[in-house]
C-alpha cells in the first residue's frame, strides 16, 4: 500500500513539500486504510482519465482547421466496434472500483469493530475497546469515559494501539465527529447514536473538529485528540481524576448552553446515566425521554446493525410487532449496542468480541 | 403595530452593518440612475409592452439570461467575500465578517448560484433554442412561460430583499434541520429561504411541464424522437427531471414550513420528528437537480462539437441512450450525499456503486465528443474553445466525484474543501463552461451579430485559468483535512493556499468583467459583427434555418424534417427559401397577468416571512382573483397579417442578397 502512496504523491511532492496531507498520511490504521483507498481509486480512474485528456489535446490539435493534411470525414458518425470500446472501457474500470467499494464499505464500516491494529497486527483476543461517549454541544465537544467515570470538554485521549469505540450523539443540531489523523467522520445527531471504531497508532496530539456546519460557533468547534502510550494514558486519567470537578445533570445543562471557543475542562466524576439521558434528550428531569414517549423503540431491526438509534422510534415503533408495543426505556445503550460484529458481508469475524 | 407590521421592526434593517449599508447605498443610487434613465428615454412603455408582458419564448429566454447574469454578479460578490474572509482570518484574526454575516454569505452564495444563476441560464437557453430547434412557433403554453419567468424573478427578488430587510438563512444552502428549525433559527432567514424557493419553484415546475409538452407535441413533421437534435433530447430529459423532482423540494419545504409555522414535528428532534427525513427528501430532489443543470450543457457541447468540427455527431443513438440512462440513474444515487450519516455498509455500497455507474454513460458521452472531433475540421471559435476546456476540466471533476462515491473515501473527504473543489469542478467546469459555449453559440441567433472574439478570449482564459487557480488549492486543503464553511483558522500553514485561491477568484472576476465588456464592445461594434445569413457558424440544426434574430413567428412555413441534422440536410439538398404563398400566422397575445401574479406572490411570501397576516391573506386572495380573472380573458390570440409576413420575409430576402 505505501508503495502506491509514494508513487501517487511523486508528482505532487515538489508542490506540496512542507504541507501535511493528513488524509493520505494519517496516524491511525482506519484512516490509513481509507487514505489508501483514496489513492488506489484515483490511480484506477487515471487509467482512463489520462488517455482521454491526452486524446482530447491530440485530436484538438491534429484536426484543427488549418491542418488540411489531416483526414476529414464529415459523414463518419458510427462505428460499432468503437462504441463497444467506449462503453466497455469505463464499465471495466467501474466493475473494479465497484468491487473495491463493496469490500471497502464493509471492511471500513464505522460500526464494525476493528479486527486489526495495523497491517499484520490483529487485535489481541483479550483486548477490550476503550469506550468513549461523545456529545456534540453548541459549540464544543463533551467526551465521557464510562469505564473511568471521567469526562472532558474539547479534549479526548486514548492509548496507542488500543481499539476505541466512540458512541456519538449531539445536543441540538447535527455535527460531524472528525479526527482526520484517526479515522473518517461520522455525523453526530441529536437523539440518535452513531458509532465509530478506530485505533491510533502513533503518539501525538491531533486535531479534531466538527465537519458539519452547525451554526455561529462552528469554526471554533475544535478539540485536541491525544494519542498517548499506556503509561501516559493512565497518567492522563489519573490527572483528570485528581483535578476534581464533577459533571452531573445540572452541570450538563449549564455546559449545554451555546458558547464559542470553550477552553478545555475536565471532570473527575460524572453521572453514569448522563449519556443515556442526553440520547433520550431528557437531561432536564422535566422532559420526557424520547424513548419513553409511548411510541416504542425498535432496538435492533432486521438485517441492520443498530445504525442510528434513539430518536427514530416514529417510523419503527408501529411497524415492528415484536418491538413496537412497549416502550423500552433501557434499550438505548443496553441491548441496542451492536456487540455482535458484522458477518453478513462474508467478512471474517473480528476476533475481539 | 404588531398587527400591521408583524415582526417587522426597525431592528430588522441592518443599518449597523457597514458592508450592507454601503451595498444598500450603491444599489439605491444605481437603481435610481436606472429608473431615471428609463424614464428619461421613455422606455417604460416599451419594456412593459415588448418585454415584461411578452409571451414570445425568445424574449422570455433572453430575460432569463439577463436574470441569470444579474444574479451571477450577486452570487460572485458573495464568493469574493468568502475568499477574502478565508484568506485573512488566520492567527487569531477574526477577518472582516462576523459569524452572522459570513454564514449568510455562504448560504446565499449556494442558493443564488444554483437557483438563480444556473437555473435561469439553463432555462433561458432551453426556452430560446428548443422551439426553434423543433421548428415550432412558440412553446405549448406561452402565457405559462411568461408566468414561470416572473415567478423565478419573484424568488430572486425575495433573496435580494433579505439583504436589506432582515437576514438570509445561516444554514448552508440546503437548510438542514434541526439547524433550520424554529429553535436553532428563530429569525427570518430560513423563512426567506423557504418562500424564495417556493415562489421560484412554482416557476421552475411550470416551465418544466411547458417544455416537456412542447417537445412532445410541437415538433415539426418528420422529426421523430430519434431525429431530434441532441440539445432538444437533453432538454427533454432535464424537464422530465424537473417535473419529477421539484415537487419533492416543494413538499420538503412545505413540511419544514409547517414545523416552523404551525408547530408540527416532521423534522424536529423530539415527538417523533426526524431530521434525517429532510436530508433524504432534499437530496432526492438535490441530486437530480445537478443533472437538470448538466444535461442541457451536455446537449450544448454536442451541438457545438458537431458544428465546429464540421461533422455529424459521433454515436447519436448512444448519446441519446446515455442521456436517458443518466436521467433514470440520477434518482438512485441521492444517499451518496450523506454516507456519513450512519446507514449500514450495504446501503452505502449500493448508493456508491449506483453513483459510479452514472460515470459510464457520462464517459461514453465524452468519448462521443472526442470521436466527433476525430477526422473533423475543427474551427476554434469561442464555443469550441469552451468545449475543449470543458472536456479537459470536467473529466477531473468527474474523477473526484467517483472518488467521493467510494464510501470509505467519502468518510475522510466528506464536507471537506475537497468536496467543494469537486462540485465547483463539475458545476463551473461543466455547467458554466457549457453555458458560455451556448451563449457564444446562440448569441448571433438571438441578436443578429456575433460577440467580439478578442474580449471573449480574454474572458475565456481568465475564467479557465482562474478556475484552476481558485480550486486546485481547495483540493489540496481538502486532503489536508480542512473542512468547509469555516470562518476562522488557527493553522497558519494553511493561509498560503487560501491566498492562492483568492488570486484565482480575482482572475475569475477579471473574466466576468471581460465578459461584460465584451457585450458592451459587441453592441458598440454590432455593424462590423453583423451576421445577415442567420447561419454564421455553418450550423446543422433547424434554428439556423431562420433569420437572426428570428421573426416573431420563427418560421413562415413549418419545415419538414428528414434527418437529425435537419438544416445541414436541407442545405445539402439545395434548399430554397419559400418566396411566396405566405398566410396570416396565428400567434398568442401578450399579457401582464404573469407579472401581476408574481408580484402578488412576492407580497404573499414577504408577508409570510414577517408574519404580516393581513397582507398574506390579502395577497393570497389577490392571487386567486387574478388567476381566475385571467381565465375570462378572451383576447389571448391574434393573427400576424399575411402582408406583414410578406414584408418580413422580403426584408430577409433583400438582406440575404446583400442589397440592404
Amino acid at each position: 500500500m505505501s508503495r502506491y502512496r509514494v508513487f501517487a504523491m511523486l508528482p505532487l511532492m515538489a508542490a506540496l513539500s512542507g504541507c501535511n496531507l493528513v488524509v493520505l498520511n494519517p496516524s491511525g490504521d482506519v484512516a490509513s486504510q481509507q487514505g489508501n483507498l483514496v489513492v488506489i481509486s484515483t490511480l484506477l480512474m487515471l487509467l482512463i482519465i489520462v488517455p482521454v485528456m491526452a486524446l482530447t489535446v491530440l485530436f484538438a490539435w491534429r484536426y484543427r482547421q488549418s491542418n488540411t493534411k489531416a483526414r476529414y470525414e464529415p459523414e463518419w458518425d458510427h462505428s460499432t466496434q468503437l462504441e463497444l470500446v467506449i462503453w466497455a472501457a469505463p464499465l471495466l474500470i467501474i466493475i473494479c472500483l465497484g468491487a473495491l467499494t463493496y469490500m471497502g464499505s464493509h471492511l471500513l464500516d464505522p460500526y464494525r469493530p476493528i479486527d486489526r491494529i495495523a497491517a499484520n497486527r490483529p487485535v489481541p483476543p483479550d483486548a477490550k475497546p476503550l469506550e468513549v461517549d461523545v456529545v456534540a454541544l453548541d459549540w464544543k465537544w463533551l467526551f465521557l469515559y464510562p469505564e473511568y467515570g471521567i469526562a472532558a470538554v474539547n479534549e479526548v485521549a486514548a492509548p496507542v494501539d488500543r481499539p476505541i469505540r466512540f458512541n456519538i450523539t449531539a445536543s441540538t443540531v447535527m455535527n460531524s465527529f472528525y479526527i482526520p489523523e484517526l479515522a473518517g467522520q461520522v455525523y453526530a445527531m441529536p437523539g440518535m447514536r452513531t458509532q465509530l471504531h478506530a485505533v491510533i497508532n502513533k503518539p501525538g496530539t491531533y486535531k479534531g473538529f466538527s465537519a458539519n456546519y452547525s451554526g455561529a460557533g462552528f469554526s471554533q468547534m475544535r478539540f485536541a485528540f491525544h494519542g498517548l502510550d499506556h503509561a501516559g494514558f493512565d497518567k492522563w486519567v489519573a490527572d483528570v481524576k485528581a483535578g476534581g470537578g464533577s459533571l452531573d445533570r445540572n452541570g450538563y445543562l449549564q455546559l449545554e448552553k451555546p458558547s464559542v471557543a470553550e477552553p478545555v475542562r475536565r471532570f473527575a466524576t460524572t453521572d453514569p446515566a448522563l449519556f443515556k439521558a442526553v440520547l433520550g434528550q431528557c437531561v432536564d428531569p422535566a422532559k420526557t425521554c424520547t424513548d419513553n414517549m409511548g411510541m416504542g423503540h425498535g432496538g435492533q431491526h432486521g438485517g441492520g446493525h443498530g445504525g442510528v438509534q434513539g430518536g427514530v422510534q416514529g417510523e419503527h415503533g408501529s411497524g415492528h410487532g415484536e418491538h413496537g408495543a412497549a416502550p423500552q426505556g433501557q434499550s438505548i445503550q443496553g441491548s441496542a449496542v451492536p456487540d455482535a460484529p458484522l458477518t453478513g458481508a462474508g467478512l471474517p469475524r473480528p476476533s475481539n468480541s | 403595530m404588531h398587527a400591521i407590521f408583524g415582526r417587522l421592526s426597525l431592528e430588522a434593517f441592518p443599518y449597523h452593518e457597514p458592508i450592507v449599508v454601503a451595498t444598500f447605498v450603491a444599489v439605491v443610487l444605481g437603481g435610481a440612475a436606472l429608473v431615471a434613465a428609463l424614464t428619461y428615454f421613455k422606455l417604460w412603455g416599451y419594456l412593459w409592452k415588448e418585454w415584461f408582458t411578452t409571451v414570445d419564448h425568445k424574449r422570455i429566454g433572453i430575460m432569463y439570461m439577463v436574470l441569470g447574469l444579474v444574479m451571477l454578479l450577486r452570487g460572485f460578490a458573495d464568493a469574493v467575500m468568502m475568499r477574502l474572509q478565508q484568506a485573512i482570518a488566520f492567527g487569531g484574526s477574526e477577518g472582516y465578517l462576523n459569524a452572522h454575516h459570513y454564514d449568510q454569505v455562504f448560504t446565499a452564495h449556494g442558493v443564488i448560484m444554483i437557483f438563480f444563476v444556473a437555473m435561469p441560464f439553463v432555462t433561458g437557453l432551453m426556452n430560446y433554442v428548443v422551439p426553434l430547434q423543433i421548428g415550432a412557433r412558440d412553446v405549448s403554453f406561452p402565457f405559462l412561460n411568461n408566468f414561470s419567468f416572473w415567478m423565478t424573478v419573484g424568488g430572486a427578488a425575495l433573496v435580494m430583499v433579505s439583504l436589506f430587510v432582515g437576514e438570509f438563512a445561516q444554514t448552508g444552502w440546503l437548510a438542514y434541520p434541526p439547524l433550520s428549525g424554529l429553535e436553532a433559527s428563530p429569525a427570518t432567514g430560513v423563512d426567506y429561504y423557504i418562500w424564495a424557493l417556493q415562489v421560484a419553484g412554482v416557476g421552475t415546475t411550470l416551465s418544466g411541464i411547458n417544455l416537456v409538452c412542447t417537445i412532445i407535441k410541437m415538433r415539426a413533421p418528420g422529426m421523430t424522437m430519434m431525429k431530434m437534435p441532441v440539445f432538444t433530447w437533453t432538454s427533454l430529459c432535464t424537464n422530465v427531471l424537473i417535473v419529477a423532482s421539484f415537487p419533492i423540494l416543494t413538499a420538503a419545504l412545505v413540511l419544514l414550513s409547517l414545523d416552523r409555522y404551525v408547530g408540527t414535528n416532521f423534522f424536529t428532534n423530539t415527538l417523533g420528528g426526524n431530521p434525517m427525513m429532510y436530508v433524504n427528501l432534499i437530496w432526492i430532489w438535490g441530486h437530480p437537480e445537478v443533472y437538470i443543470l448538466i444535461l442541457p450543457c451536455f446537449g450544448i457541447f454536442s451541438e457545438v462539437t458537431s458544428t465546429f468540427s464540421g461533422k455529424k455527431l459521433f454515436g447519436y443513438t448512444s448519446m441519446v441512450y446515455a442521456t436517458v440512462v443518466i436521467t433514470i440513474l440520477s434518482y438512485l444515487v441521492w444517499l451518496h450525499h450523506f454516507f456519513t450519516m450512519g446507514s449500514g455498509a450495504s446501503v452505502n455500497s449500493f448508493f456508491g456503486i449506483t453513483t459510479m455507474i452514472i460515470s459510464i454513460p457520462t464517459g461514453a458521452k465524452i468519448f462521443n465528443w472526442l470521436f466527433t472531433m476525430y477526422r473533423g475540421r475543427i474551427r476554434f471559435e469561442l464555443p469550441m474553445m469552451w468545449t475543449v476546456a470543458f472536456m479537459l476540466t470536467f473529466v477531473i471533476g468527474g474523477m473526484t466525484g467517483v472518488l467521493l462515491a467510494v464510501p470509505p473515501a467519502d468518510f475522510v473527504l466528506h464536507n471537506s474543501l475537497f468536496l467543494i473543489a469537486h462540485f465547483h469542478n463539475v458545476i463551473i467546469g461543466g455547467v458554466l463552461f457549457g453555458l458560455f459555449a451556448g451563449i457564444y453559440y446562440w448569441f448571433p441567433k438571438a441578436f443578429g451579430f456575433r460577440l467580439d472574439p478578442f474580449w471573449g478570449k480574454v474572458s475565456f482564459w481568465c475564467w479557465v485559468i482562474g478556475f484552476w487557480v481558485a480550486f486546485t488549492p481547495l483540493y489540496v486543503l481538502g486532503l489536508m483535512g480542512v473542512t468547509r464553511r469555516l470562518r476562522v483558522f488557527d493553522d497558519p500553514s494553511l493561509q498560503i493556499w487560501f491566498l492562492i485561491a483568492a488570486c484565482g477568484a480575482a482572475l475569475i472576476a477579471v473574466g466576468i468583467g471581460a465578459f461584460l465588456l465584451q457585450i458592451a464592445v459587441s453592441v458598440w461594434k454590432r455593424h462590423e459583427l453583423r451576421d445577415v445569413t442567420g447561419d454564421p457558424w455553418d450550423g446543422r440544426t433547424l434554428e439556423w434555418a431562420t433569420s437572426s434574430p428570428p421573426p416573431d413567428y420563427n418560421f413562415a412555413f413549418t419545415p419538414v424534417i428528414h434527418d437529425n441534422d435537419a438544416w445541414w440536410d436541407m442545405k445539402k439538398r439545395g434548399y430554397k427559401r419559400p418566396m411566396g404563398g405566405f398566410k396570416a400566422i396565428h400567434m398568442p397575445s401578450n399579457t401582464g397577468t404573469g407579472v401581476i401574479l408574481a408580484g402578488l406572490s412576492v407580497a404573499f411570501g414577504f408577508a409570510m416571512i414577517w408574519y404580516i397576516w393581513w397582507l398574506a391573506a390579502l395577497s393570497f386572495i389577490g392571487i386567486l382573483v387574478v388567476a381566475i380573472g385571467h381565465t375570462f380573458n378572451y383576447h389571448r390570440d391574434f393573427h400576424i397579417p399575411a402582408d406583414e409576413v410578406v414584408q418580413t420575409e422580403n426584408d430577409r430576402t433583400r438582406l440575404l442578397s446583400g442589397r440592404v
